[in-house]
């Protein structure tokens, strides 16, 4: 009975000593940087902050049913991180990372975070995906007075202190989208299809409305279809039915595979239908598989495929580091912006305290402009000023940008939209 | 006095046990764990009233119910409710179109309350519900079966059938439910606030007492003469019929009975977390309680305690230390203690546990004799 289980510890033991060893080259060439305030200076409420180090926590699902979406987040987070080390650190200090995983279960999400923040004292937490997970740590974060770091296109209607939203909220996303498309293909009939939950119901309540007030335009069907539903034949047959001028879906996860083989295999293609989505980024298009999208469109703040030198930068960076074959979809670039955006918050106010990097995030000036998506600023209201883009999809599972917004301010409270 | 030491402790084995139990979670918890680990124990204490409750059922009754999640979820939601109201006063919830309402209903554009919410601003009637709608609807269900004598694997899938029927109505009726993201933020029970540490310390103590209750009713239920007609259904359960008794009363009294468990400990788990969700509802939490049963010992209501702590604390060892692939660890556990310890941990201490319980014993004992015997007479005079 002893025998597997000696041979197993080992192996883990093997593991992570092999990934301490990575990380050992940097951590030794980098400690020669950075002359440091002293820590009690920059900390004054007993975060997890030396003279040499800075602790920070991830909270992403690395196992579950959300894993797949997440991977690419803490991947993006991880890297900023290590960049931001290579280049000196914040305040002269090298980050140091607790990953907690978050096992696609919102209450581990809730005891995780607080276990990042009451017994590690972490000075940032850098996670969660879902709105539901966002929701379940969300009190943590207010009575422990942490920061967190959020990277998901969101539903709005929040605004937390402890919150910094570097995804865009749902007017920054669907607006932009709607009025391209009713400008570009001349679309007048919408039928709206989503996953059954809050983002999609919210998105698709701001999105009638300006169909109906703003566009004039008319919502001819509206379907709700549980998490990981695979059945999409009822909602097929009602879109042949009522042959709108333009799909308008927000299904999220797995759901997206049957949903596009679906409206394929019932001859629903881009050729004859013109279809916009809210919630497939590269991703997702890994599972769905480029085919079954070819033509199709998204609207985000980001694609892989925008042509700018930061972008390059990310994206060669990105595969150094997580292979060859990793894409990285909207949600990714925006966890990327995190780190960049804490360091920039943190050097201004001189500080870790979390009261004091808030009110500097809250000054409404931190711009980044080395932003892979080109270029954000962060809001008073927690949320990123940037541009919306639509992506035409491709065989080979990338997108083509065939339109740019202007920069669009984050109103995560829309007046008429409520 | 020997009624209660033989009926509702057990003898002298149950005894030790018991008292090792109260003395690990109300003395040793308390004074080694700092206010974080000792909430966590908190929050796994509250899924170890369900695995008691499949001591009783599965252990007990033989009947084994893979669907113990849909009472703790609706003991956990009467108290969400409650939680909810309080939460979303007029003033708390100005920036909504309706104030006043819970703000998933007003995201989902509804401008009242729905009926079967307006109750649950009564704390007295929320404490009755977290009881009794769990207990009349496993009456419901276990009229259901036991009287057409649908039992064994049969009840067990019916039983996860409705688990899953459960969380795709609450995830489906988002607004009035709060779907798949639960009632969430939680923060003051009678303008108490219920996330200070002070709180959640009380909550611990008053989740303990209920706990250790709830343990010693259901031990006086299995030494009756109920519990041994239980255990004669579970063993032939024809012979027990054609002996006159009326065996579907039985099991349905055991599942009921089993059903109010399961709620207290999903409205302690709202209290002490701060929020419920339809994740507690559905068949994966409802099938990891039967196998926190299992490790502890599906026969022992003590040792289900235990194999609910040992499980949950190997889940927040494991995910923190090894976050990439602590489920495979878990898996370890779990097929460590089936395959060493068929009889789960509480097989363990009835193989060795006699050693410690002569000891412990001697030590009462001796105890005894330090103890001035004029204080001994008034205890025994107060009897």
């Amino acid at each position: 009975m002893r025998k597997p289980s000696s041979s197993l510890l080992p192996s883990v033991m093997r593991r992570c000593f092999a990934k301490g060893l990575m990380a050992l080259p940097a951590a030794i060439l980098l400690s020669s940087i950075g002359m440091s305030a002293s820590a009690a200076n920059v900390n004054t409420t007993g975060l997890a902050v030396t003279d040499e180090t800075v602790t920070i926590g991830i909270l992403h699902s690395l196992t579950g049913t959300m894993a797949i979406s997440e991977t690419g987040a803490q991947e993006a987070e991880k890297l900023a991180i290590s960049q931001i080390n290579a280049t000196g650190g914040i305040l002269g200090r090298q980050i140091k990372i607790i990953q907690e995983d978050g096992a696609s279960d919102w209450p581990t999400f809730a005891e995780k975070s607080r276990k990042l923040l009451v017994q590690d004292k972490v000075a940032a937490v850098f996670g969660a995906w879902t709105s539901a997970s966002r929701k379940a740590v969300l009190p943590v974060f207010e009575k422990e007075n942490g920061l967190l770091y959020y990277p998901t296109f969101y539903e709005g209607l929040e605004q937390s202190k402890n919150v910094i939203y570097t995804g865009q909220e749902a007017t920054q996303q669907i607006l932009a989208g709607l009025d391209w498309v009713a400008k570009e293909k001349e679309a007048k009939t919408f039928y709206l299809i989503g996953s059954d939950y809050i983002w999609p119901r919210t998105a698709m309540k701001i999105a009638r409305k300006h169909i109906e007030n703003v566009l004039g335009g008319k919502v001819v069907g509206e379907d709700y279809k549980p998490l990981g539903n695979t059945q999409f034949g009822s909602v097929i047959n009602k879109i042949r039915l009522k042959k709108p001028d333009v799909i308008y879906a927000a299904v999220v996860g797995g759901s997206n595979v049957a949903w596009f083989k679906q409206l394929k295999a019932a001859g629903i293609t881009s050729k004859k239908q013109t279809l916009l989505t809210i919630s497939v980024t590269e991703d997702e298009v890994l599972g769905i598989g480029g085919e079954n999208l070819e033509g199709f469109y998204s609207i985000m703040k980001y694609f892989q495929s925008q042509d700018n030198p930061n972008n390059k930068a990310f994206v060669a960076a990105f595969k150094e580091m997580w292979g060859e074959d990793s894409v990285m979809g909207d949600v990714t670039q925006a966890a990327y912006l995190g780190p960049w955006l804490w360091k920039a918050a943190v050097e201004r106010a001189g500080s870790f305290d979390i009261d004091k990097v808030v009110a500097e995030s809250e000054k409404g000036d931190i711009e980044l402009t080395t932003a892979p998506e080109g270029y954000v600023k962060l809001h008073k209201n927690h949320h990123l000023w940037s541009k919306a883009r639509v992506g035409e999809w491709s065989k080979d599972g990338q997108a083509t940008v065939v339109y740019t917004s202007e920069l669009i301010e984050p109103n995560p409270f829309p007046a008429g939209y409520q | 006095m020997s009624f209660v030491y033989e009926k509702i402790m057990g003898g002298k084995k149950g005894l030790t046990g018991f008292i090792i139990l109260a003395t690990l979670i109300l003395i040793i918890f308390p004074l080694f764990l700092d206010a974080f680990r000792l909430n966590l124990v908190g929050k796994y204490l509250t899924y170890a009233f369900v695995a008691v409750s499949l001591v009783l059922l599965w252990g007990y009754g033989g009947i084994l119910s893979l669907g113990q999640g849909i009472f703790f979820g609706l003991g956990g939601y009467a108290m969400a409710m409650f939680l909810k109201l309080e939460a979303s006063s007029p003033e708390n919830t100005t920036i909504q179109s309706t104030p006043g309402i819970p703000d998933f209903m007003d995201w989902n554009q509804l401008t009242e309350l729905p009926w079967f919410w307006e109750p649950f601003t009564s704390f007295t009637f929320t404490i009755l519900a977290v009881l009794i709608v769990p207990a009349a609807f496993a009456y419901i269900i276990g009229s259901a079966m036991f009287k057409r004598r649908v039992g064994g694997v049969y009840f067990a899938i019916i039983t996860q059938v409705i688990a899953v029927i459960l969380t795709v109505l609450i995830v489906g009726q988002q607004g009035v439910t709060g779907g798949i993201n639960g009632i969430t933020d939680l923060r003051t029970l009678h303008g108490w606030d219920i996330t200070s540490d002070s709180a959640k310390n009380i909550f611990y103590f008053i989740n303990c007492g209920l706990l250790l209750t709830v343990i010693l009713a259901s031990r006086f239920i299995l030494t009756s003469k109920f519990g041994r007609i239980l255990l004669a259904i579970r063993d032939k359960e024809d012979r027990v019929r054609f002996s006159g008794y009326d065996v579907a009363n039985f099991k349905i009294f055991i599942f009921c009975f089993a059903a109010m468990i399961s709620a207290i400990g999903g409205a302690m788990f709202t209290l002490q977390v701060g929020f419920m969700s339809p994740s507690f509802v559905g068949i994966v939490p409802s099938i990891e309680m039967v196998i926190f049963a299992a490790v502890g010992g599906r026969m022992s209501l003590i040792g289900a305690v235990y194999g609910t702590l040992l499980i949950n604390y190997g889940k927040s060892a494991f995910s923190e230390s090894f976050p990439e692939m602590w489920l495979f660890l878990i898996g370890g556990l779990f097929i460590a203690v089936v395959m060493l310890f068929p009889n789960g941990l509480a097989g363990l201490w009835n193989d060795y546990g006699h050693h410690i319980t002569n000891k412990f014993v001697f030590i009462s004992k001796a105890f005894s004799k330090l103890v001035p015997q004029s204080l001994l007479k008034k205890v025994e005079d107060a009897r």
